[in-house]
């Protein structure tokens, strides 16, 4: 930063509006388009307000606060929020650690198989959330029960009997590879004098993970575990296209809930009222992802300059 | 650390032996035996790992009796039917508006978001950190929570599926990540050279066009293409502010919920398909893709 941010004194007021012209029209389309329809958001939120309701439309303050807080569908989709967000990043990570270990070597085939295991996270999701549903998860002609009937579990219905452990399998294996890439480059960039320091001073590979490189990799591991947050939080599609928030509401997340309320129950107030929440929600495991990543990114500027 | 450059024996073995200059890091070199066991492992966890997508293409090359066999048929005689039918339900449309969004959405976030990167590292204005700071924070911001008045906005201003208002919708979304991704690669151009071209007269946009844009395409190109994969994945705004006019292909893929009971090889094939401009995307630009992914945090 010290080399880039500091214009001299002289310059300062006679280049800053020549400097900021590139920047804004970027910026006040950013603020146009992300943070007007917000502030509408919690317009919205205050005001009792469901289009089935002709005439509604009151100021009515808190109401739908309380509405929604003490509304256990909302309470539910939130715990499962939780849930998929925490089971998918944890199971993904360690996944991803793993396979970002077998391809830190040289082997045969090695940029095919990288490329191989990245397909997954490229692969549209809603195509690969209908195709978990189908061709993987089906009691009688799915691939997982015919690899799994060695071990009695062959004609399990996985999406109707396991909702919430079906939808984080696809979610997690969308995800993995984002993991991987992410430890990948931690371990790549891991310096050779560190390496060989270990091995001077006798580490084992077992040691030499637990000590050498698993601290290097924490930074990436943190990184990983907060960005993939933040993106498996709003998963929408993977839902809808699996099992409609089903059986019941049983894996109804808080983004397919706001969905429901909003577009299938006409609430306009309830449903920006959860809006609100959830960004409150999401602005605190935010902040620690923001600090973290201008943490990373400044090391590596000062590492470049 | 200082153990570093003591000859050892030991390090002797795990190096090659070169001398201390710029050599790559060693890496962990296995008896024959022992490394063919862990390339076997490796490439076994690989295709475990990919085999739903490697069944996907396998199955939409299938009959449809072909697709529901217990056990699963992996030899059968391939046909191209199902990707005919796919074509033949109309999916021409949805894959034109995906082309629109995409490309011009991304076309969009370049335009606004070179300059800005610009503004944000070669020549940095003031409170360049807080202006990094809100377009990061605006990608943390979760769409649900926006969606509601969008949807009342746009029908109130005639917008609804209307395919220019996921073109807007998508640049704002990718644009925070393009300003920090393409900052990060501006940072790297080596500082004389623009400072060259400016003290011979050359005026800005002279010096985006001509001196940094031939340096920076690599990671404009980079770029372009973590944006063409968000914009064609996205579904969210697709699925709810469009309806018969402006659908993209994700919408498309909807339609097999009703009746997935029943033609999974045409499923197979619509989602190969779906997929496969953005695989191919994504396997070109798989060596910038941590990049684009961790807004330019990691290289």
């Amino acid at each position: 930063m010290s080399t880039t941010a500091v214009p001299r004194e002289g310059t300062r007021r006679t280049g800053d509006w020549a400097r900021r012209a590139p920047l804004l029209p970027a910026l006040i389309f950013t603020i146009v388009v992300t943070q007007l329809p917000f502030l509408v958001t919690i317009w919205y939120s205050l005001r009792s307000w469901n289009l089935l309701r002709p005439g509604s439309g009151q100021f009515s303050g808190l109401d739908n606060y309380v509405a929604v807080l003490t509304d256990t569908q909302f309470l539910g989709a939130a715990g499962n929020t939780i849930l998929i967000t925490a089971s998918c990043v944890l199971v993904s990570m360690l996944l991803g650690i793993g396979l970002a270990l077998l391809l830190d070597r040289k082997f045969f085939g090695r940029g095919l198989a990288r490329t191989l295991l990245i397909t997954p996270f490229l692969i549209v999701p809603v195509a690969t959330a209908l195709l978990w549903k189908t061709t993987m998860f089906d009691p009688v002609f799915g691939l997982v029960g015919f690899a799994l009937s060695p071990f009695g579990l062959g004609d399990v219905d996985w999406v109707s009997s396991y909702p919430v452990a079906s939808v984080v399998t696809a979610l997690v294996w969308q995800w993995t590879p984002f993991m991987m890439l992410l430890v990948l480059a931690g371990l790549q960039s891991q310096g050779r004098d560190v390496v060989e320091a270990g091995q001077v001073d006798g580490a084992g590979p077992r040691q030499m993970f637990l000590f050498v490189t698993l601290p290097h990799l924490r930074r990436y591991i943190e990184l990983g575990v907060l960005l993939g947050s933040i993106y498996v939080v709003g998963t929408f599609d993977t839902i809808y296209m699996m099992t409609q928030g089903g059986p019941g509401t049983a894996s109804a997340n808080l983004p397919f809930t706001i969905y429901q309320r909003a577009f299938l129950g006409f609430d306009i107030g309830q449903s920006a009222a959860m809006g609100v929440i959830v960004v409150i929600g999401t602005m605190i495991v935010a902040t620690l992802a923001l600090r973290l990543i201008f943490r990373t990114f400044m090391a590596t500027e000062e590492k470049l300059s | 650390m200082t153990a570093t450059h003591l000859p050892s024996p030991k390090a002797a073995r795990a190096g090659s032996g070169a001398p201390p200059a710029p050599a790559p890091r060693p890496r962990r070199r296995r008896g024959g035996a022992g490394g063919l066991a862990l390339t076997l492992l490796t490439w076994a966890v690989t295709l475990v790992f990919v085999a739903p997508a490697l069944w996907m293409v396998l199955t939409s090359f299938k009959q449809e009796a072909d697709a529901y066999t217990d056990p699963p048929r992996i030899f059968f005689e391939p046909t191209l039917d199902r990707f005919r039918e796919v074509f033949a339900a109309d999916f021409a449309p949805y894959l034109g508006n995906s082309l629109m969004a995409t490309l011009f959405s991304t076309t969009l976030v370049l335009v606004l978001g070179v300059p800005a990167a610009y503004a944000l590292s070669v020549a940095p204005v003031r409170k360049t950190k807080d202006v990094l700071f809100f377009f990061i924070s605006t990608k943390m911001l979760p769409v649900v929570a926006v969606i509601v008045p969008l949807y009342v906005i746009a029908g109130r201003i005639k917008m609804l599926d209307n395919i220019w208002t996921l073109v807007i919708l998508y640049t704002a979304m990718n644009l925070p990540i393009a300003v920090w991704m393409l900052r990060s690669f501006f940072l790297e151009v080596p500082r004389g050279i623009v400072e060259a071209a400016r003290m011979e007269g050359a005026s800005l946009p002279r010096v985006l066009w001509s001196v940094m844009l031939p340096v920076m395409a690599p990671g404009i190109a980079a770029t372009a293409l973590i944006c063409m994969i968000f914009s064609w994945n996205e579904f969210f705004f697709a699925v709810n502010l469009t309806a018969s006019q402006a659908a993209t292909v994700p919408v498309f893929m909807t339609g097999f919920i009703t009746s997935e009971g029943l033609y999974w090889a045409q499923l197979s094939a619509a989602a190969t398909m779906v997929s496969l401009p953005i695989v191919i995307v994504g396997w070109i630009a798989q060596r910038q893709l941590v990049r684009g992914l961790s807004m330019g945090a990691v290289k």
